[in-house]
C-alpha cells in the first residue's frame, strides 16, 4: 500500500479547491442546478481568509494566489522538504451550510474531486474523508462510501462545530471509523455555529486563529470525559494544526479536575493524560514555541511520549520558513519517529505489522 | 485538599498574603441594610438573572453541596461556609498566620446580572458589606471593589467612589463577561482603575451568555472547570490585541483561579501569529507576550499538577517568578493549604516571593 522509500509522511497538506466549478462535475443534478441558479459559487471559510499572510506562505502563493489547486504544484514542495508521502486535508467549508442535504452533496463532491484530481494523479498522496457533521447518518454514509478506497486514511472534522465531539449523538461516526481503522482527524477551523471563544465574537482574525487551540482543548476534554475512548478503544484521534504546546498544561489541569470529580464521569477509569497518550496524536506544525531550541526541547519533553507528534508542513499555511517543518530543538532521536514511525503507526498500521 | 497540615497559631511577619478568600453572606438579609428599598423589593420578587437558566444553583452542579465549599468549614454557630468571621479566623487566618487576605465575594454580588440597575445595587451593597461585616471586624481582610462590569460607566463611578479608601485592594471582575474584556465598552473601568493605581482582579466564573466552548455547551462540571483557562486566555488575548495596554500602560491584571500552565504556550502562540498578522493590529507596539508578561499576574490555586515536578518549575520560570501570587480559595472544596500546596522544589526565596513578596509589591496594603 505505502510505496518505498518512506522518508517522511507529511500529515497535513491542504489542496485548494479552485472554485465551485471544480466540484460541479461531481454534484448530483439537483445540486448542480441549485449552485448555478442560486449563485453558490464558493464555500471558502473565514477561518483562512484567502489573502491573509497566514493562509498562504509568500513563496507558496501560486495559481490564482493560492497554494496548490493541482498535484503538479504540490509535488516540488514535497520534494524540497523530502516528504515522500502526504495526506491531503481539504478544508473547503463543507461544514458551513445549514442545509444538511447541501452539506452531504458538497462533501461527496469534494471527496470525489480529491480522489479523481489528486489521488489518481499521484500515488504518493492520501486523503481524509470530509464528512457532513450536520447530519450524523450522512456522515456515517460518507465514511462507508469512501472507506473501501484505501487511499482515504482518515475522517476529517473541524475543531469547532455545532456540538462537542464527545457528545453521544456523534458516536455512530466513531463506530464507523473504528470499524474501518480510520483515525478521526480534527482540524483547526470552525463551523461558526457559536463564537470561537466563550466570551463572544472577537474583533480580529488573529484572535480567531489564536482561539483555535482552545477549540481543540474543549474537544479533548469532551472526547475523554464523555467516554468515547472507553466505548471505542481502537479509536485514534489526530489533532491537526492545533499548536501542540498547550497540551501538557491542559492535561495536567484536566487530570487534576478528574481526580477531584471523577464521580461525575465514572466510566473514565484512568487519568486523562494516559488516555490522551494512548489515543491522541498531534501534527507538529504549527508548534507554538519561540525559536529557542532549548525551550522547544523542554516543551516537547513535557508531553512525556515519543509517540504523539506527527510530521506536517501545514502547506500552504505560513507556519515556518525554509524547507524543514521540524523545528530546531526537536531531538534527533525523535525525528525519525515524528517523520515516519508515528505517521505509519497512525495511518498505515498494517504496514507496521509487516 | 481538606486536610490541615501543621497549624501555627499567631501571625507571621508579612509572610503570607492570600489573594483569594471568599466571604459569604449568612443570607441575603446581610445585604439588605446596604440596598435601596426598590432594589431589595426587585430582588425578592424576580431574583437574579445571570445569563443562565437556573433560579437557584449552577448550570454545572458543583462537587459539593452549598456552592462547592469545604465540608469541614461549616461554622459552629451555624450558617454556610465562609459566613463567619470568627471561624474563618480560627480555621484559616490565624491557623496559618495570614497577614493579608483579599476578599473576592462571588455571590450574590450582582455581577453579570442582566438587569443593570440590580447589578449596580447589589455590587455596591456587597462593597459596603465587606467593609462593615468583615474588614471592620478583621482588618487583615481587604475588600474588592465589586463592579457591575456590564455597565462600564456605573462601574467606573463605583470605583471612583471607593478608590480613596485603602481598605479596598483591587477592582473585581469575573472572567466570563458578555464580550471579551479588551473590547472598548469596558475601557471606562480600566481608566478609573489606573487613575487610582488599583489592579483589576479577574476571578473565574460568571456567565457570558455564550456557549462555554466554540463547539457549544459541554456536559460536565469537569469540562467547565477545565475551560476557565480558555476563557482567561481569551480575555488576556482580547486585552492585548485591542490595545488596552497601549491606552493604559500602567494597568495591572491579576488572574485568579484560572491556573497558569497555559500562559507560556499562549504567549508563544500569540507571538507566532502576530509575526504573520501584525498588519491587522498596528496599534500594538510590542510582541504580545511582552504585554502578557508585563501586565498580568496569576494566582496559584488551583495549580496545575504535572506528573513530573520539574515541568511545573519550567512553567513558573517561563511565566516569571515575580508574577505568581499565593491563593487558598478558602473555603471552597479545592482549597490549597499554604503549608503544603506549593511544590517543595521551589526553594525558600521563590517560595517566599509567591507566598507574600510578590503580592506586597503589587498591592497597597495598609
Amino acid at each position: 500500500m505505502l510505496s518505498d522509500p518512506i522518508k517522511a509522511i507529511d500529515c497535513d497538506v491542504h489542496p485548494a479547491v479552485p472554485g465551485m466549478d471544480a466540484l460541479k462535475p461531481f454534484l448530483e443534478p439537483y445540486w448542480l442546478e441549485q449552485v448555478e441558479s442560486r449563485g453558490i459559487d464558493s464555500l471558502e471559510t473565514i477561518s483562512y481568509p484567502p489573502n491573509s499572510p497566514l493562509s498562504v506562505r509568500p513563496d507558496w502563493r501560486k495559481e490564482d494566489s493560492r497554494g496548490a489547486v493541482k498535484p503538479a504544484t504540490l509535488r516540488p514542495v514535497l520534494d524540497r522538504q523530502a516528504a515522500t508521502h502526504a495526506i491531503l486535508n481539504c478544508i473547503y467549508g463543507v461544514h458551513l451550510p445549514y442545509n444538511e442535504d447541501a452539506a452531504r452533496a458538497f462533501a461527496r463532491a469534494l471527496n470525489d474531486w480529491i480522489a479523481k484530481e489528486w489521488l489518481d494523479a499521484d500515488d504518493r498522496l492520501y486523503a481524509s474523508i470530509v464528512v457532513p457533521l450536520q447530519n450524523v447518518e450522512y456522515a456515517v454514509d460518507e465514511i462507508e462510501r469512501r472507506a473501501k478506497d484505501k487511499r482515504f486514511v482518515q475522517v476529517l472534522v473541524p475543531a469547532m462545530g455545532e456540538n462537542l465531539l464527545g457528545k453521544r449523538r456523534f458516536w455512530p461516526i466513531y463506530a464507523a471509523a473504528e470499524r474501518h481503522g480510520l483515525p478521526l482527524g480534527i482540524h483547526a477551523g470552525s463551523a461558526y455555529r457559536h463564537p470561537v471563544t466563550s466570551l463572544g465574537w472577537p474583533s480580529y482574525y488573529i484572535e480567531d486563529y489564536s482561539a483555535q487551540s482552545t477549540g481543540f482543548q474543549a474537544q479533548v476534554a469532551s472526547l475523554i470525559t464523555e467516554g468515547v475512548f472507553t466505548k471505542f478503544p481502537g479509536l485514534k484521534v489526530v489533532l491537526i494544526e492545533s499548536g501542540v504546546t498547550w497540551a501538557p498544561g491542559f492535561l495536567w489541569r484536566l487530570t487534576k479536575f478528574w481526580r477531584g470529580m471523577r464521580s461525575e464521569v465514572p466510566w473514565v477509569d484512568r487519568p486523562p493524560w494516559e488516555v490522551f497518550r494512548d489515543h491522541i496524536r498531534m501534527t507538529i506544525q504549527p508548534l507554538d514555541a519561540p525559536e529557542t531550541p532549548d525551550i522547544v526541547a523542554r516543551a516537547i519533553e513535557h508531553l512525556h511520549s515519543d509517540d504523539i507528534l506527527l510530521y506536517s508542513s501545514d502547506f500552504p499555511h505560513w507556519q515556518f520558513d525554509g524547507d524543514d517543518p521540524v523545528p530546531a530543538g526537536v531531538p534527533d532521536g525523535l525525528k525519525r519517529k515524528i517523520m515516519v514511525d508515528n505517521p505509519v503507526a497512525t495511518y498505515f498500521p498494517e504496514r507496521r505489522a509487516q | 485538599m481538606n486536610v490541615q497540615a501543621k497549624i501555627v497559631r499567631g501571625r507571621n511577619k508579612l509572610g503570607l498574603v492570600d489573594v483569594d478568600i471568599h466571604p459569604r453572606p449568612k443570607s441575603l438579609l446581610d445585604l439588605k441594610p446596604f440596598m435601596a428599598q426598590q432594589w431589595w423589593d426587585y430582588l425578592q420578587t424576580f431574583g437574579t438573572r445571570r445569563r443562565h437558566g437556573y433560579v437557584r444553583g449552577h448550570a454545572y452542579p458543583k462537587a459539593h453541596p452549598d456552592d462547592g465549599q469545604r465540608l469541614d468549614a461549616y461554622p459552629p454557630e451555624g450558617g454556610t461556609q465562609g459566613s463567619s468571621v470568627s471561624f474563618m479566623q480560627y480555621q484559616h487566618l490565624d491557623a496559618y498566620g495570614v497577614d493579608f487576605g483579599i476578599m473576592n465575594p462571588l455571590g450574590p454580588s450582582g455581577q453579570g446580572d442582566q438587569n443593570r440597575g440590580l447589578s449596580a445595587a447589589l455590587a455596591s451593597a456587597t462593597n459596603d458589606w465587606q467593609l462593615e461585616c468583615w474588614n471592620r471586624v478583621e482588618p487583615r481582610l481587604k475588600a474588592s471593589i465589586v463592579v457591575p462590569y456590564e455597565d462600564a460607566e456605573a462601574s467606573a463611578a463605583e470605583i471612583r467612589r471607593r478608590a480613596g479608601d485603602s481598605r479596598f485592594a483591587h477592582v473585581l471582575m469575573l472572567s466570563r463577561t458578555s464580550e471579551a474584556m479588551g473590547r472598548q465598552r469596558y475601557w471606562p473601568i480600566y481608566e478609573a482603575a489606573v487613575e487610582h493605581d488599583l489592579p483589576i482582579g479577574v476571578h473565574v466564573f460568571g456567565s457570558s451568555g455564550w456557549a462555554g466552548t466554540g463547539s457549544g455547551w459541554p456536559s460536565y462540571y469537569i469540562e467547565e472547570m477545565t475551560e476557565h483557562s480558555a476563557s482567561a486566555a481569551t480575555l488576556a488575548t482580547s486585552m492585548i490585541m485591542e490595545g488596552v495596554f497601549e491606552r493604559f500602560p500602567t494597568l495591572k491584571v491579576v488572574l485568579i483561579e484560572a491556573g497558569f500552565a497555559w500562559i507560556p504556550s499562549l504567549g508563544w502562540r500569540l507571538d507566532k501569529n502576530w509575526k504573520r498578522l501584525h498588519m491587522e493590529v498596528p496599534h500594538l507596539k510590542r510582541a504580545p507576550s511582552e504585554y502578557l508578561h508585563d501586565h498580568f499576574w496569576v494566582s496559584t490555586q488551583p495549580m496545575e499538577e504535572p506528573e513530573h515536578r520539574q515541568d511545573l518549575m519550567d512553567i513558573m520560570g517561563w511565566i516569571g517568578w515575580d508574577r505568581i501570587l499565593f491563593a487558598s480559595d478558602y473555603p471552597h472544596w479545592d482549597y490549597d493549604d499554604p503549608t503544603i500546596a506549593l511544590p517543595p522544589t521551589l526553594g525558600e526565596e521563590r517560595r517566599q516571593m509567591i507566598l507574600s513578596g510578590n503580592a506586597l509589591a503589587l498591592y497597597r496594603f495598609a
